[in-house]
């Protein structure tokens, strides 16, 4: 039987409060206010709590808790993601998911965790400025929240949908390696992606937010972080509207928050925007800018035998080899992953409708999908997406996609194509309106050699949005110094996947907790005057 | 290389299309904010554009048996409905834009080329105003067939009662306290 801590925690005292349920504007006041309770947030907020401050977390989105998770697309898409999972950008080209939630995306995420590349790291030395962004500094903190998260290499066979990854790739001499992943007591269901329903998954609603919530520190679900006011040098408040109870337009209750010191963890959506609506100092017009994606391509397969690749962990093999057999500044190359299959994500990604498509998802049990996460920001002709504001204040994201990226698109394509045959396929379709399939890889390869490959034809989805408030040393390209400080006012500083200066070249959740929990540490230390405690 | 012809051709084309666009931007603004102020995320006449073709997303889907037939197709409209309450603010607007362009009878002889109320249209008339938009060169176009297709197979497929016709045993169950 599985118990909901929430529940608990709330009955002894945890001071949770829904902002969608106030009914007249208040103020509160803190000695830090983290805007955010993802992987940045929830870092940040257990670290802080534990140096002994008053921690208030603010949070868009609802809270919802293992009693709440039903494994139900139906329910999980609206509740917990971002724009009800169909955020996309500006020219509708990918979709984003992103999780809006307490946990943020950790709450829904496929628990796949990896330290920083080590080449991603040497690359941002070498152009960021970010000297001491080395392995040897950055790896007492990866293995702190290893530590913390019970981060560890998946030891339980793949599912079918993994396996093939695996399989097909031995064949072509295609190295592929098991996942770490951040659970523990994982009953291997495959429902990650709709909250972890057994409370396996240690996510920061989980781990973090409940451990900051049992020393004291306050969270408000159902409010919106709408703009810092300022005076002078320093931030003076937190100005946030509660939203109405079904999350999607902000009401007239306002609540004002005033702190010392003011954490940005929105994501990197989220955190440039609450920027820009805030007015702040912007010289070099740098926020928002290099947003980036891991752009997804997708190929889907049909098998002899059942894959069922609902069942099962959703993602415990992956491959690097199309990452390490080119330089990583030269034509993009990609991260080769699976997807859980789960219907509704599946029917609206696969291209076409009435009886082409059903007949693709009569197959259901047979398919078998393969994901390309292109390595977007490392070269000068990918320079990612600028997050902007809409005339309703909210943000929304323009990546456009450049024939650079459709190069590694169409190689990603192929490369997938050649794995599923090589695992026995029967069928390959690349995820394209353009798209009918192939039955073996010579047709597959020209017919993907003469895709069209252009926005909304070829499907493009993302689940890892990074960048848009740059750490680094040089104020002509950085929003923030090394350790996230911002560089135009004192007391603000963003911890978030919005820091990284390119994409991760990898899943990016394990990047943020370290790269976090060390910056925040020292922010911790710096506002009592004692070093931080490890978080393990 | 297209030729001087097509180049002129689709030059017309764009050309209507466009000059169709501006006229209709007033109307379009003035649907688009009465529809914003319903209560319900589309409107009846929106419905009807869903209820026209959802046959036809879900080709072979649906129950043949008429009375059965009518209900999955109204219980798909309600569901496309609430997924349409579930989108962000902005996109909701720019959905309901979408679907005054689509029952505004000038826009939907132009740029679908339905030539009878939606109701009324064929299978096959529908099938090609589909196949048109999600083949266009107008990204406008191509993003708007692609919102119909999440829509109505996203609804589709997140009722249990499509799940056996794919073979999908539906989630586990997991007992709590």
């Amino acid at each position: 039987m599985i118990s909901d801590p929430y529940v608990d925690g709330i009955a002894r005292g945890w001071r949770v409060n829904d902002a969608s349920r106030l009914d007249h504007d208040t103020e509160d006041e803190a000695d830090v206010v983290i805007v955010g309770s993802g992987a940045g947030g929830g870092i940040s907020a257990e670290i802080l709590a534990k140096s002994g401050l008053r921690v208030i977390v603010v949070e868009e989105g609802p809270l919802r808790s293992s009693d709440n998770f039903k494994m139900r697309e139906s329910d999980a898409y609206p509740q917990l993601y971002q724009e009800s999972a169909a955020r996309k950008t500006a020219d509708k080209g990918v979709n984003i998911l992103q999780g809006r939630c307490v946990g943020g995306s950790t709450t829904v995420n496929w628990t796949s965790s990896f330290r920083t590349p080590p080449t991603t790291l040497a690359f941002w030395q070498r152009h960021f400025g970010l000297a001491d962004y080395t392995q040897e500094q950055l790896l007492p903190w990866f293995e702190m929240v290893e530590r913390r998260l019970s981060i560890r290499e998946w030891d339980v066979p793949p599912n079918e949908n993994n396996d093939i990854l695996r399989r097909g790739g031995d064949k072509l001499g295609i190295t592929s390696h098991v996942m770490r992943r951040n659970v523990r007591g994982c009953w291997n269901l495959g429902y990650c992606g709709m909250g972890c329903p057994t409370n396996a998954k240690q996510s920061m609603l989980m781990t973090t937010i409940p451990a900051a919530l049992e020393l004291g520190s306050t969270v408000y679900s159902g409010l919106r972080a709408q703009r810092l006011e300022m005076e002078g040098d320093r931030v003076t408040s937190l100005m946030c509207v509660a939203m109405e109870p079904a999350g999607i337009n902000p009401r007239s209750v306002q609540v004002r928050i005033r702190a010392r010191h003011y954490v940005l963890a929105a994501g990197s959506i989220g955190s440039p925007a609450l920027l820009l609506r805030s007015g702040v100092p912007d010289p070099a017009q740098r926020i928002g800018k290099r947003t980036f994606l891991h752009p997804v391509v997708v190929s889907s397969a049909i098998m002899d035998s059942a894959v069922d690749g609902h069942a099962g962990a959703p993602q415990t093999i992956y491959s690097d080899h199309f990452l390490e057999s080119q330089p990583v500044d030269g034509p993009m190359g990609f991260k080769l992953e699976v997807p859980p299959m789960h219907p509704v994500l599946f029917a609206t990604t696969l291209q076409g409708f009435g009886a082409d498509h059903l007949a693709f998802m009569k197959q259901f049990p047979h398919a078998q999908t393969l994901l390309a996460l292109l390595r977007d920001g490392f070269h000068e002709s990918s320079i990612g997406g600028t997050v902007r504001l809409r005339e309703d204040s909210t943000p929304v994201l323009d990546y456009p996609l450049n024939d650079f990226l459709w190069d590694g698109a169409r190689r990603a394509l192929t490369a997938m194509a050649e794995i599923q045959f090589a695992a026995g396929a029967k069928r390959v379709v690349a995820v394209h309106e353009d798209c009918s399939g192939w039955d073996n890889f010579a047709a597959a390869k020209a017919g993907i050699a003469s895709l069209a490959l252009r926005p909304l034809s070829t499907r493009v989805v993302s689940a890892h949005v990074m960048g848009g408030c740059a750490m680094g040393t040089d104020a002509k390209h950085a929003v923030v110094d090394p350790r996230g400080k911002f560089m135009g006012l004192q007391n603000l500083t963003v911890a978030d996947g919005s820091l990284f200066p390119t994409s991760i070249g990898a899943n990016p959740q394990q990047s943020v907790y370290g790269i976090v929990a060390r910056n925040i540490s020292a922010l911790a230390e710096s506002l009592t005057g004692h070093p931080a405690s490890p978080m393990a | 290389m297209p030729t001087r012809r097509t180049f002129l051709k689709t030059g017309i084309i764009g050309g209507v299309l466009l000059t169709a666009i501006a006229l209709l931007q007033k109307q379009l603004d003035r649907i688009g904010k009465r529809a914003l102020v319903d209560a319900y995320p589309i409107n009846n006449s929106h419905g009807r554009v869903v209820a026209a073709i959802v046959p036809v997303l879900l080709e072979g889907s649906l129950p043949l048996e008429a009375n059965a037939r009518m209900l999955a197709v109204k219980r798909t409209v309600d569901a496309v409905a609430v997924a349409i309450g579930s989108l962000s603010a902005a996109s909701q607007k720019e959905v309901s834009e979408l679907f005054a362009l689509l029952v505004f009878p000038p826009a939907r002889i132009a740029l679908t080329g339905v030539s009878v109320p939606w109701e009324q249209a064929k299978d096959d008339e529908i099938a090609n105003f589909l196949l048109k938009w999600r083949n266009s060169p107008l990204d406008l176009l191509k993003s708007g067939y692609q919102a119909l297709h999440d829509l109505v197979l996203g609804s589709w497929y997140a009722d249990p009662a499509a799940w056996t016709d794919i073979g999908y045993p539906g989630p586990p169950t997991v007992l709590k306290r």
